[in-house]
């Protein structure tokens, strides 16, 4: 039987209590929303709270808002609110097809996109998708709020720029003109970590790629921002020769180990396939001409 | 700590550590044994319950964090001696053979019909991926969900 060790629990009722508790109680504490990552890891000993602030109630970090210029998704917004959010299969299309390939059904319905992002996991896929949009993530401490983009947001495996007694409250994604995005990914089966996948967001304006984000997952220590291919697409129509080009540079820099899921070079193979497949779909998506 | 959850209708008060898991809490404190625990990872789907009506997995759901919340288990599908539709389909389809997942099974397709009461195989397939048979290849458990969705839709057209 796999039960975690010894903690002491808490109820948080606003935003400001969970910050002050986590404060009060120092580096051993942790928030808890979904708990699909956190009680596993607790059940073998990888993580050992010993206190639990249960951020579950703060039903005020749960949204998807649509405002002028950006998308602001509260932290405890679920998978499974993601993965039916028309609003966001309009406007950043890479969430539903990411959401329809995390965890399970039954998963999705307690996973929390900030929970997700804060676990640093490097096969996690919304950190992929964040990064590809270029998202902005806002963090809360007792000296109140700071925003950071996706490229300060991981300072290594398990880890993130939030501090011991802040909090991730939510995540911005900016709406531009000419932009598709999507994200494409390869598992063993349904619910298993990814062998890789791959966000990928275009912005197109006359013709031409005026910007891109590439972000590759399972791929290396981390969640991977392939800058190079982005440089190499910047300014550009949009071709087949171009993606191609793309997929190349982030088999060169992804930075895979072999496992269960496969070797090096399969991973790396991978890499270039389903960045050129997401270039692909995600510039489809910005002409309008998906098929 | 004192975890006060309302099971199947009825409100359940118990003290517990903070960390028990809410499989452990319905199986041994409260001991409904019809929930079944299995992988202990939230992979295999056998320990799903419903929680204010969607499926959720007990194994990696801490009881203190249901407080306040309705949980639904297997043994409140059958009402009055009469079997849920979704029962009846695994009896007759054959949905099951060692039973193991079978609750897990039922609970989530449960909770598939209440949101879809007319679901396509792929939608079957789908909703129940969280969730492992290793008995009957799924093919006899889709079946039975359908066999329970026009079976519900034609006794829902007679009342």
């Amino acid at each position: 039987m796999q039960t975690p060790a010894p903690f002491d629990y808490e109820r948080a009722s606003t935003v400001e209590g969970a910050i002050a508790s986590l404060a009060e109680h120092g580096p051993e504490a942790r928030l808890i929303a979904g708990g699909h990552s956190l009680l596993p890891m607790m059940k073998l000993r990888l993580a050992n709270p010993e206190y639990l602030i249960d951020i579950n109630d703060l039903g005020e970090l749960s949204y998807i808002e649509e405002r002028i210029t950006e998308i602001r998704i509260g932290a405890l917004t679920r998978h499974h609110e993601l993965l039916e959010s028309e609003l966001l299969a309009r406007r950043a299309p890479v969430f539903r097809d990411a959401e329809e390939v995390i965890a399970d059904p039954v998963v999705r319905n307690r996973g929390t996109i900030g929970g997700s992002l804060c676990q640093a996991d490097a096969a996690e896929d919304l950190s992929a998708v964040c990064a590809a949009l270029k998202a902005q993530v806002v963090i809360r401490g007792p000296s109140g709020e700071r925003t950071t983009g996706m490229d300060g947001f991981y300072l290594g495996p398990f880890m993130t720029a939030v501090g011991a007694d802040e909090m991730l409250t939510e995540i911005r994604i900016p709406l531009r003109a000419g932009a598709g995005s999507a994200h494409e990914k390869v598992e063993r089966r349904a619910g298993d970590f990814a062998i890789a996948a791959v966000s990928a967001a275009v912005w197109v304006e006359g013709g031409t790629i005026a910007d891109a984000g590439i972000a590759l997952a399972a791929l290396g220590p981390s969640t991977i921002i392939v800058s190079r291919a982005v440089e190499a697409l910047k300014g550009k129509p949009p071709s087949e020769e171009l993606f191609a080009q793309a997929g190349e540079i982030a088999e060169e820099d992804c930075m895979p180990v072999p496992d269960g899921r496969g070797p090096v070079d399969y991973k790396r193979h991978l890499a270039s396939v389903l960045t050129v497949r997401a270039l692909r779909r995600a510039t489809a998506r910005a002409l309008q001409q998906e098929a | 700590m004192e975890v006060k959850i309302t099971i199947n209708g009825q409100e359940v008060a118990r003290d517990v550590e903070p960390r028990t898991l809410l499989v452990h809490f319905i199986r041994d404190t409260v001991g409904l044994t019809g929930t079944h625990w299995g992988c202990d990872t939230s992979n295999c789907g056998a320990c799903v319950v419903l929680m204010d009506d969607k499926p959720i997995k007990s194994c990696t759901t801490l009881a203190a964090m249901c407080v306040g919340h309705e949980i639904r288990t297997v043994e409140s599908l059958e009402r009055d001696g009469q079997l849920d539709p979704i029962q009846m389909g695994f009896h007759e389809k054959h949905g099951l053979h060692c039973g193991f997942c079978t609750p897990g099974m039922l609970m989530t397709t449960r909770a598939l019909l209440d949101s879809n009461p007319n679901p396509t195989e792929a939608e079957i397939r789908t909703a129940i991926s969280g969730a492992i048979c290793r008995c009957t290849g799924y093919k006899n458990i889709v079946s039975a969900v359908r066999w329970a969705a026009e079976h519900e839709a034609a006794m829902k057209q007679e009342a």
